[in-house]
């Protein structure tokens, strides 16, 4: 599904993300963990385009997808969250969902300056579709809520809403249970399996080490931007390299 | 279409209509007329910087070549109002999209200080240009026609820019809400965001960017028609801080609260009787008070307020 390639990005000579590799199988969750700085949220922004690569690439379903836009991942049915929400204040959370349908509505400025009934009619149904996201992602409630006035746990389901809105193949979750309590962990955990259950392919970022071991099915370990190891739940376990660097004792 | 019978809508038609009756004299409607069509531009202007929030300091500089195109087409080349106004709108279409295009590739402010630029140089060659647009002392333009019939009188120019407010409120209110709308406003929210979603960042700052222009130039073509008398200063810094103020206090993304916003801006000079050369200072001044105390504008702070009574 996707096939990270000797990928490496530099920030000015530090280097964040350094000659890593992996694979994300189809269909799997497959968690990417590592310390604070490991480099995990600049791999995510190298694969979704949001940065380009200082050099290796990234093939998505054997496409060549290195240097793409984010715009244009999006058509190719990759979708993703955010670390620190990047939700639209400016909008209501029903709008913020819809967005995730831009390019299967006629988009054009022109289009809609008119707004002819044939449009109208589509965005209607699109709001139909976005309030169906929201009750997936468990913020059906806030369907008539504006983005300013939902409380922080709410919006970081709507930012899950919302890349599903845009129907995509493969979702990058980047520490959705990050400033949630442990109620709220567990109930994301459990909408990640049921993501995943609905045949998605989704790629995780999270601290959360019993969320992690819990739900997925690989795991890609980070530390200092290097690979340190990538495979099975319980292969990285028991990777005494990992256990060192970075699980500790404690996991065992 | 249905847009047209919203009750905001049909209240700011029935207002227009009303106004000549209830004030039948010409100063009040040649004010009308002038806010009408700074409406018109601030309508485009909130498009780029509402919606948009992308930031334009030297919009004026589009009224202007938009006034130039058609005083200088119409009086040196001796064609047809419609025809010049059309081609200037094209052309300043053109040369908004070569501004934005290279430098949209760019990030963040770049836009602010090339519009601020732009702005300068307009100016410059409007007092240069000697031989086309007669200098810093301006030229006379004849008036509006249409076909043969010729747009004459306080009331029928009022009735045209009514009738075109009308049709811009319109427009903005149904880009709204329609997905290319809340792609603009996406990219105000959050660029990223916006980009994951399959936004085309700089494509749609581009087309927003020409629209925007385009706005202006039309309404510039009217106002040199209408003024009979154009000078470079309709380039100057000081139209396009207007401009911004009234986008900025009357409401960033709100239609109407830019509406309101030129009402304000072209008519409280008028009340006070001028500013006698602050204007600069009171513009800046109402432009920081709302910053500071109502950052989203008069009409959304005010619809906020009432909607938490409501509920
Ligand atoms: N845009 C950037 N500019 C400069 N340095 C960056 C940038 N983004 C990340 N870094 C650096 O790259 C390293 C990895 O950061 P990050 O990918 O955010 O780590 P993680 O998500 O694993 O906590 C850190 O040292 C960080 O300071
Ligand atoms: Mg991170």
């Amino acid at each position: 599904m996707l096939d990270i390639n000797n990928l490496s990005k530099s920030f000015g000579g530090v280097m964040a993300v350094d000659d890593v590799t992996f694979e994300v199988a189809s269909g799997t969750i497959h968690s990417v963990i590592g310390p604070n700085g490991a480099g995990k949220t600049t791999l995510f922004n190298l694969i979704t385009g949001v940065y380009t690569p200082t050099c290796g690439n990234v093939l998505f379903s054997g496409k060549d997808i290195t240097g793409m836009r984010p715009d244009q991942l999006a058509g190719l049915g990759m979708s993703r969250t955010f670390q620190n929400l990047r939700v639209c204040m400016n909008m209501s959370a029903c709008e913020n969902v819809m967005l995730g349908a831009h390019l299967r509505l006629n988009h054009g400025i022109l289009a809609g300056m008119a707004n002819l009934p044939a449009l109208a009619r589509r965005d209607a149904e699109c709001r139909d579709e976005a309030h169906g996201f929201m009750q997936f992602a468990g913020v059906g409630q806030y369907v008539d809520a504006h983005a300013s006035q939902m409380p922080f746990g709410a919006l970081k389901r709507l930012e899950i809403a919302r890349a599903l809105a845009t129907k995509p193949t493969i979702l990058l979750l980047d520490e959705p249970a990050a400033g949630l309590n442990h109620t709220e962990t567990g109930e994301i955990s459990e909408l990640i399996k049921k993501i995943a259950g609905s045949g998605l392919t989704v790629v995780l970022v999270e601290h959360d080490m019993k969320m992690v071991m819990n739900i997925s099915d690989f795991v890609t370990v980070l530390n200092y931007g290097t690979r340190l190891a990538s495979g099975t739940v319980a292969e990285v376990r028991q990777n005494p390299e990992v256990i060192s660097a970075y699980l500790g004792t404690s996991v065992q | 279409m249905k847009t047209f019978i919203r009750p905001s809508v049909l209240i700011v038609i029935f207002v227009l209509c009303m106004l000549p009756f209830a004030f039948p004299n010409a100063y009040i409607v040649d004010v009308a007329i002038r806010i009408c069509l700074a409406g018109i531009v601030a309508i485009g202007l909130n498009l780029l910087m509402g919606f948009a929030g992308q930031v334009s300091i030297g919009h004026a500089a589009f009224v202007a070549l938009g006034a130039y195109a058609s005083g200088v087409a119409t009086i040196r080349y001796g064609w047809s109002p419609l025809f010049a106004l059309a081609v200037g709108a094209v052309g300043v279409a053109v040369l908004a999209y070569l501004v934005a295009k290279p430098i949209l590739r760019l990030r963040d402010h770049t836009l602010t200080m090339a519009t601020l630029g732009l702005g300068i140089i307009v100016h410059m060659v409007l007092v240069n240009e000697v031989a086309w647009t007669g200098g810093p002392d301006g030229m006379a333009v004849g008036p509006m026609k249409i076909g043969d019939w010729v747009l004459k009188g306080e009331m029928s120019w009022y009735a045209l820019v009514a009738c075109l407010l009308v049709l811009a409120i319109v427009i903005s209110l149904n880009l709204f809400s329609s997905p290319a709308g809340r792609a603009l406003r996406a990219l105000h929210g959050s660029e990223v965001a916006a980009a994951v979603m399959g936004v085309n960042v700089p494509s749609f700052k581009v087309r927003v960017f020409v629209l925007s222009a385009v706005f202006a130039s039309i309404a510039g073509s009217l106002t040199a028609h209408y003024n009979s008398f154009i000078t470079p200063s309709l380039a100057g810094f000081m139209p396009s801080v207007e401009l911004a103020t009234m986008v900025v206090v009357g409401g960033m993304a709100s239609t109407f609260g830019v509406v309101l916003g030129a009402c304000l801006v072209v008519g409280l000079p008028q009340v006070f009787g001028g500013f006698e050369g602050f204007e600069m200072v009171f513009f800046g001044l109402a432009l920081m008070l709302t910053v500071i105390f109502m950052p989203k504008g008069i009409v959304p702070s005010f619809a906020q307020r009432f909607a938490k009574r409501k509920s």
